[in-house]
């Protein structure tokens, strides 16, 4: 059967701290990422046979990657697939691997966001030039929507609502307080998530992420050819992918309560993984907390919880370090910032670092061995992109 | 008889209390929205006046303004589009002067009578500023009015018309001028307003038959409520019967609009038989002797004139959002320059022109589903190019969900259409607090950025207006 599964192994993984890099410009980003990755694998630069690397705003074309590292002369693709564009780059990768094209490949995914401060500005960037009639907004006002559906599906009170929000928050500012590598490493309260300044009702300062700079690499290599590099490699169990075509936009019996992508996304990366329930299977999953609701609506979305049981599950402590799944072990966007083209990447280094064992003060039981990596690209209120890495350790 | 078959008015919801400009002033002016002018309002008025009427039958445009947001560029052909008329028609502006809009309907009921038109639109809209701190400025209100001509069917007939044209530097603005300048009080009235009006009334008269005892109303033009009175009293009328009320405490000068305006006020008073007198001032004063006819009742209860306009408004909270809204504070934050960074480009707003000006959706022949935008595969049943284009912007709908832009401030949601269909649109005219999902909503033409030069209007969604 096609696929990826067991046919691609990541033998190297890097990732800049996110921060706010002001003396730093995105080759630097990209170059200290690389780095790291060609350093955990051992493999030398100019071994690398082709590259895919990912960004929203801060490159063009495959060269953009080339200059900095001085990569020679071999074929790179850049991805852009909004948020979802680093978790696109690897899955480009690793096909291009399970075809036989190439047995040893980088990827590399970057984002410089401080230059102008936001991390998606109003508009499309890549037809700058439009009608121009539509409303031009920010993620937050369309996330703000998810939110308000939600409660409203569910019958939920604004201020049950926020709490909920709020204890994600909290969670994952206590994650990212043991990670030496994300923006934020301060804990938060409930009441100062619950009290922050609104950006976007019902979302507050502590449910969005930061913006941030970063960025995240990644070296894979045929599953068969792994042990000759290292031998805690981690194997490619599952990919899923699913594109949205603005339904929530012309369809106006769409609820817009979930994200119908993520759904669709899992069921890929399940059917692939041989994942049968996920909240018992995995041992933890990074996902797209962009906005806490995202990762409320992901629980429902990615079968970790049934439907409209969430909050019940986030009031139990079911998704914290030492719950029954954990999710967003390293801080999650929410700490980290979201350097577009960088976060899927960053996810997937979260997950291989937590499956080698080596999350030092945040590490997870390690028991089935297997850990997903997920990212959200576009909104709830139009439509985006879901997709997933199911990951593995190797037999 | 070539006549007056339908009317419609529109002043914007938002009022200024006199107050905020100086102590003791009265009343309150009627304030276009920060993302309405002349274009918006007049293509509001054409819809109250529509109402009922399909626009396919209408043969031609007529627009007439002060304050053309183009200097170059038909406006007439933006409103047309906008209130999906046909493309064989004749349009038009009318301009520079504050009887354009009489001068106007004049042209058009000359046209109607001639047979050249079945039925002619006539609107007129203005929204012109005082210096700031001046008394024009507190004197000038925003508002539209449309009238539309006919040779059949009229709810008021045209029974005589006479203008006359008089050069004068009274009211004037040139090409660099943002503020209405005018001159002396004194000369601008006593040797303008007060003299040429009676003059253009004389002429009236005489080509009619009528005397000033056969007008039930005087309808004019007003600088001020003072010296409307003054003309009537001078003419022979009597100010507090006969003397339409020129609603200066309730939206101001209107401009280019006002006498129409006006026109309309008395209409919603008037009962078949009765007999109006219409005059206009500006370089000259056009004049009207009008009749209602017993139409006038069964359109009545269908237009929300100028009646239903007042009755439904806002108050601005200060000053300051005043000159922001005028444009008169500067603008552009390094900021707004950082986010919101598409322009508009004239091409695809031609290529989408008949989803942004009509708001015409694509409803499926295969499955019957509505969507917006218009669409070339169908979301429904994936049958391909299949589909008839329906206009959405004279449908009523729901809220289904909304947020507030943190950057802009600008209220975003989703409106589901009366008949299927959904937009994901602006919304307007509203604080976020007053908004529930569910809500009636309805499409309102708005300007939704100004940039290269190019006033890019589209459509928002604003609360029913009563």
């Amino acid at each position: 059967m096609p696929g990826v599964k067991d046919k691609v192994a990541i033998i190297g993984m890097g990732c800049t701290k996110f921060d706010e890099h002001w003396d730093k410009d995105v080759k630097d980003l990209m170059i200290d990422a690389c780095w790291e990755a060609f350093e955990d694998s051992g493999v030398d630069p100019k071994d690398i046979q082709a590259a895919w690397w990912s960004t929203m705003w801060n490159g063009d074309l495959g060269r953009s990657l080339a200059y900095p590292l001085k990569l020679g002369f071999i074929p790179i693709t850049r991805v852009e697939n909004r948020c979802a564009s680093g978790m696109d780059a690897l899955r480009n990768a690793y096909y291009a691997i399970a075809a036989g094209a190439y047995d040893l490949v980088l990827v590399c995914g970057a984002e410089k966001l401080k230059d102008i401060g936001m991390p998606s500005p109003g508009g499309d960037p890549s037809t700058p030039y439009t009608s121009r009639v539509d409303p031009t907004y920010f993620p937050v006002a369309c996330f703000a929507q998810l939110a308000q559906r939600y409660f409203y599906h569910w019958d939920t009170p604004l201020e049950k609502g926020k709490e909920i929000l709020a204890r994600i928050a909290v969670k994952n500012h206590h994650n990212g307080s043991l990670n030496p590598k994300a923006q934020f490493q301060r804990e938060i309260t409930l009441e100062q998530a619950m009290n922050a300044p609104i950006i976007s009702y019902p979302l507050g300062l502590y449910d969005a992420c930061g913006v941030t700079d970063g960025a995240a690499a990644a070296i894979l290599c045929r599953a068969d050819l792994a042990k000759n590099f290292r031998d805690d490699y981690i194997l490619v169990k599952g990919e899923g992918m699913a594109c949205g075509h603005y339904q929530a936009e012309i369809e106006d019996d769409w609820e817009g309560y979930y994200i119908e992508e993520n759904v669709q996304a899992s069921k890929l990366a399940y059917q692939e993984a041989g994942i049968k329930d996920p909240r018992k299977e995995l041992d933890l999953a990074i996902v797209h907390d962009c906005f806490t609701i995202t990762e409320l609506t992901i629980y429902e979305d990615l079968g970790f919880s049934p439907r409209g049981k969430g909050p019940e599950d986030v009031e139990a402590g079911i998704f914290s370090l030492e719950g029954e799944l954990p999710v967003n072990t390293d801080g999650g966007l929410k700490c980290f910032g979201h350097p577009i083209g960088a976060s899927g990447i960053r996810m997937t280094y979260e997950v291989y670092k937590q499956l080698q064992g080596k999350a030092g003060p945040r590490q997870v039981r390690i028991k089935s061995g297997l850990g997903l990596a997920h990212t959200f690209g576009g909104t709830p209120i139009d439509s985006g992109t879901g997709a997933i890495s199911v990951l593995g350790c190797r037999d | 008889m070539a006549g007056i078959i339908s009317y419609g008015a529109y002043i914007p919801k938002w009022r200024m209390s006199r107050e905020l400009l100086r102590r003791g002033l009265r009343g309150e002016k009627a304030v276009a929205g920060p993302d309405e002018d002349s274009v918006t309002m007049a293509v509001a008025a054409v819809r109250d006046c529509l109402n009922g009427v399909k626009p396919e039958t209408i043969d031609g445009l007529f627009f007439a303004s002060t304050t053309a947001p183009y200097k170059e560029k038909q406006i007439a052909t933006i409103v047309a589009a906008a209130a999906d008329f046909r493309r064989d028609i004749l349009t038009a502006d009318f301009a520079n002067s504050l009887r354009a809009g009489t001068t106007a309907l004049k042209a058009a009921i000359d046209a109607v009578k001639a047979g050249s038109a079945k039925k002619l639109m006539v609107v007129a809209a203005d929204s012109r500023l005082g210096f700031p701190g001046s008394e024009l400025e507190a004197d000038l209100g925003d508002g539209a009015a449309a009238f539309l001509l006919g040779e059949d069917g009229a709810a008021v007939n045209v029974e005589a018309s006479h203008s006359v044209s008089n050069e004068l530097i009274d009211i004037w603005r040139t090409e660099e001028d943002k503020f209405v300048r005018v001159w002396e009080d004194r000369f601008i009235q006593t040797q303008g307003y007060l003299k040429v009006v009676p003059e253009a009334i004389g002429g009236l008269l005489d080509k009619s038959g009528w005397t000033l005892k056969d007008f039930s109303k005087f309808v004019t033009y007003a600088p001020n409520p003072r010296r409307a009175g003054e003309l009537a009293r001078r003419l022979g009328f009597d100010p507090k019967s006969q003397l339409q009320d020129p609603l200066y405490e309730l939206m101001g000068n209107t401009g280019t609009a006002y006498s129409l305006m006006l026109l309309i006020a008395a209409l919603e008073e008037a009962k078949a038989g009765d007999r109006l007198l219409l005059a206009s001032y500006g370089n000259g004063s056009d004049t009207f002797a009008l009749q209602v006819t017993e139409t006038l009742e069964e359109i009545k209860p269908n237009r929300r004139g100028i009646k239903g306009h007042l009755e439904s408004k806002r108050l601005i909270p200060d000053y300051a959002t005043y000159l922001k809204w005028r444009k008169l504070m500067p603008q552009g934050m390094i900021i707004d320059k950082l986010y919101y960074w598409t322009y508009p480009s004239a091409p695809p707003i031609y290529r989408e022109r008949q989803r942004i000006y009509p708001l015409h959706g694509s409803k499926c022949k295969s499955c019957g589903t509505v969507q917006y935008p218009p669409q070339r595969v169908c979301t429904k049943c994936h049958v391909k190019d299949n589909f008839e284009e329906v206009r959405l912007s004279d449908r009523k709908g729901t809220l289904h969900s909304f947020s507030r832009e943190f950057v802009s401030g600008e209220l975003v949601g989703l409106v589901n259409f009366e008949g299927g269909g959904r937009i994901w649109c602006n919304i307007t005219d509203v604080a976020y607090e007053e908004l529930e999902i569910g809500m009636p909503l309805e499409m309102s033409f708005r300007e939704v950025v100004y940039d290269l030069g190019i006033h890019d209007y589209f459509w928002k969604a604003i609360p029913v207006r009563a």
